[in-house]
């Protein structure tokens, strides 16, 4: 799918530690996330999953190992870079478990605050902005344009001018992916982008990853439950339990491998199952009963 | 919006159990009043010879307003069952009225700006009434300058007029010391008091709601104590007097001009009449408010402006989309600090006398509650809730001892008919396939 050189790493996670007082929440875990391709994040709740997408987006500064995130021909070390330049400069863009919206703006409106820097610099920190110059006028249009193009994908055109509070929940989800993409980045991390959808539109957001996947030539992080999206649409999966990486390979590899399924279902000699079942019907209902 | 209102008096009472519940809150309403009455008429103290207090017991009044208050109740939610359907009726109108309010929102502010243009040539206008109009004004412009930071930003500030307290004794020193005229203080009391609002801004950074509101709260405190302790450079208590009057393009309001000076009146050969001034100074803050308004509307469509209203939003959100909340919060703080001090030198400059009297916390309080009454972000909200609250105890003069229950009773009625201001819309900033700003 990458042409004849192959997968490109993209984002290198080294050593990952991250500490919280005494709780070792994230322990020494390495995976390579590569362009165009989806890398899945799995585990069981309370595995660290999130904690790692804090750590890469700059929520929270790792307590040891290197993230290194390839730009062109730049190498930046995301760990040294303050919280929000990380969106900025090294191109690495987020949705969140619980939707993140600005809900008292329109959807358009969230779609163009996404823009925010480009047009910041387009309106010379508002000065041209203010007196109106063609110049400024001509970002903005192009900024809307884009909006637009995403409104487009994620079929929500026709309510563009709609508060994003008033959106239905699965609109919400896709408005907050398409939200990330208008940064224009170089990795999409998606925080259990199908929790809470139902099948119809699990399925729709299979496409919609894939196609952008495929179109914006962009490397996909995803966390995920809902095991129909995970192994219909990854390429790669990383399996975490108790802080540590447990498996690591193609969706076929993680499935059959006994330390998942462990993981997953409990030994049954040992204890009775301390988890929620992986599978097509168990991980959406394990999806269903979490805090929504 | 207006329908929480219709769903809470909807579930209130059920059919079977009409008139326990009725009755159990006439009777708590009465023991509240029991309580309250007790100390406030029940003991009356009196002078019972050689300075010495005595107390006399009023038991019947407590027990005639236990009684009033309890047949006042009754009726009242007596009345309010029957009534249950108007009541929805008039909130639907209400909501009518909104509607139809926002739609209107050119006509109703081109209006609005006529009126207060023609206000001074109006036959009923006085002195009076033009001051009046000045004053409230200079509140809408504070409203306004507040909004910027509390409306759009979603930083709560209760030091507000420190900025204004700031601005104006920019000018007040800057005229004492260097003779400089209300048109040269001007910038200079807008640039000091933005910076101050930097000042502010950054120790400020990471707290939001309660928090901020105390330090801004501390802040406003700051400003006015060393304004009334510093007193080599401020005049502490007594204040910075004599500051000159705004001059119309170098001529005076005053009956007669200096040697090789004309004035207003003797340049247009009119008679003298020292309405002229009034009337100047009221529309130099009508410009100086509508220029603010302007201003604001313009940057609400702007990067910077979108940006404060994210991060009142979300603040989490605007840092994983690479927004610089430092740059917003300081730029939202500065912008809405640099009305304050516009105004502020105004302020001076039409009182003639400024001390750290006029600036203490009920003048931010007064502001806030302006920009939280009239809805918060709405532009027009401001002007109506500045009119309301400015306006109100000045006729409530006649009232005497009662004009701050009126007041307070507005108060009230205005957050439980309109909770979220008196007028809760928020226009978008830009629409797809309307043409971007305009």
């Amino acid at each position: 799918m990458t042409g004849a050189e192959g997968p490109a790493a993209l984002l290198a996670v080294e050593h990952l530690t991250m500490r919280f007082g005494g709780l070792l929440a994230v322990d020494d875990v390495s995976f390579i996330a590569y362009r165009n391709q989806i890398t899945a994040i799995i585990g069981p709740n309370g595995a660290g999953k999130t904690t790692v997408f804090n750590c890469l987006t700059g929520f929270y500064r790792p307590s040891a190992g290197r993230l290194v995130m390839r730009r062109g021909d730049e190498f930046l070390r995301l760990e040294r870079i303050e919280g929000f330049w990380i969106a900025r400069r090294a191109g690495i863009a987020r949705t969140f478990q619980n939707i993140r919206l600005f809900a008292g703006m329109t959807v358009l409106e969230n779609l163009i605050v996404a823009q925010h820097n480009p047009l910041m610099k387009a309106s010379v920190f508002s000065l041209a902005g203010l007196v109106g110059l063609p110049r400024y006028r001509a970002a903005e249009r192009a900024a809307v344009e884009r909006a637009r193009h995403w409104l487009d994908r994620i079929g929500l055109t026709d309510r563009a001018d709609w508060l994003a509070a008033a959106l239905p929940y699965g609109a919400q989800r896709r408005l907050e992916i398409a939200r990330a993409l208008c940064t224009g980045p170089a990795l999409l991390c998606l925080d259990e982008p199908a929790a809470g959808l139902n099948p119809r539109e699990s399925a729709e957001l299979n496409d919609l990853l894939l196609g952008v996947r495929t179109e914006e030539q962009i490397g996909i992080l995803l966390i995920e439950h809902d095991m129909s999206v995970v192994m219909g649409i990854s390429d790669h999966v990383v399996v975490l339990d108790y802080g540590r990486k447990i498996a690591d390979g193609t969706p076929a590899q993680v499935r059959s491998d006994p330390e998942v399924i462990k993981a997953y279902l409990g030994e049954d000699d040992v204890l009775p199952p301390r988890r929620s079942p992986v599978g097509e019907e168990g991980g959406a209902s394990a999806t269903r009963r979490r805090e929504w | 919006m207006t329908a929480a209102s219709g769903f809470v008096s909807g579930q209130v009472v059920r059919p079977p159990a009409l008139w326990a519940p009725i009755l159990k809150d006439a009777i708590i309403a009465a023991l509240v009043a029991v309580l309250l009455a007790l100390p406030l008429v029940g003991l009356q103290t009196y002078d019972i010879g050689g300075g010495a207090l005595g107390i006399r017991t009023h038991f019947d009044w407590v027990a005639l307003a236990a009684v009033a208050v309890f047949a006042g109740r009754l009726a009242f939610r007596v009345l309010h069952q029957l009534h249950r359907g108007h009541r929805r009726r008039s909130a639907a109108r209400l909501a009518r009225l909104a509607a139809w309010g926002n739609r209107q929102v050119l006509p109703i502010t081109l209006a609005g700006i006529g009126f207060a243009v023609a206000l001074p040539f109006l036959p009923f206008s006085s002195r009076y009434l033009i001051d009046l109009g000045t004053t409230v004004l200079i509140y809408v412009m504070l409203g306004w300058g507040l909004n910027v930071v509390v409306g759009l930003a979603g930083l709560l500030d209760l030091g507000y007029v420190a900025f204004y307290a700031v601005g104006a004794y920019t000018f007040g020193l800057l005229t004492r010391d260097l003779d400089f005229t209300f048109w040269e203080a001007l910038p200079f009391s807008g640039l000091v008091a933005a910076s101050f609002g930097i000042i502010l801004g950054f120790p400020v950074l990471r707290l939001r709601g309660d928090y901020l509101a105390i330090v801004t709260l501390g802040f406003g405190e700051i400003i006015r104590i060393v304004l009334l302790n510093w007193a080599p450079v401020t005049g502490g208590p007594n204040g910075i007097g004599g500051i000159p009057r705004p001059s119309f393009f170098g001529l005076s309001f005053a009956r007669s001009a200096p040697e090789g000076l004309t004035t207003f009146h003797q340049f247009f050969g009119i008679d003298f009449s020292p309405d002229h001034r009034v009337v100047f100074l009221y529309f130099v803050i009508l410009a100086m408010a509508l220029v603010t308004n302007a201003f604001t509307l313009r940057i609400r469509k702007l990067p910077v402006g979108r940006a404060w209203e994210a991060l009142r939003e979300d603040e989490v959100a605007c840092r994983a989309l690479g927004i610089n909340p430092t740059t917003v919060k300081l730029s939202a703080f500065a912008i809405g600090a640099m009305f304050g001090g516009f105004a502020g030198c105004f302020f001076a400059t039409r009182q003639g006398f400024i001390s750290p009297e006029s600036f203490t916390f009920i003048e931010s309080a007064t502001i806030l509650a302006i920009v939280v009454l009239g809805g918060m972000g709405s532009q027009m909200g401001v002007v109506l809730a500045a009119i309301l609250l400015v306006s109100l105890p000045e006729f409530g003069r006649a009232f005497a001892e009662f004009r701050m229950l009126i007041f307070g009773a507005a108060m009230v009625g205005v957050m439980v008919w309109r909770p979220r201001g008196l007028i809760a819309h928020r226009a978008p900033t830009l629409r797809l396939d309307a043409s971007p700003t305009r």
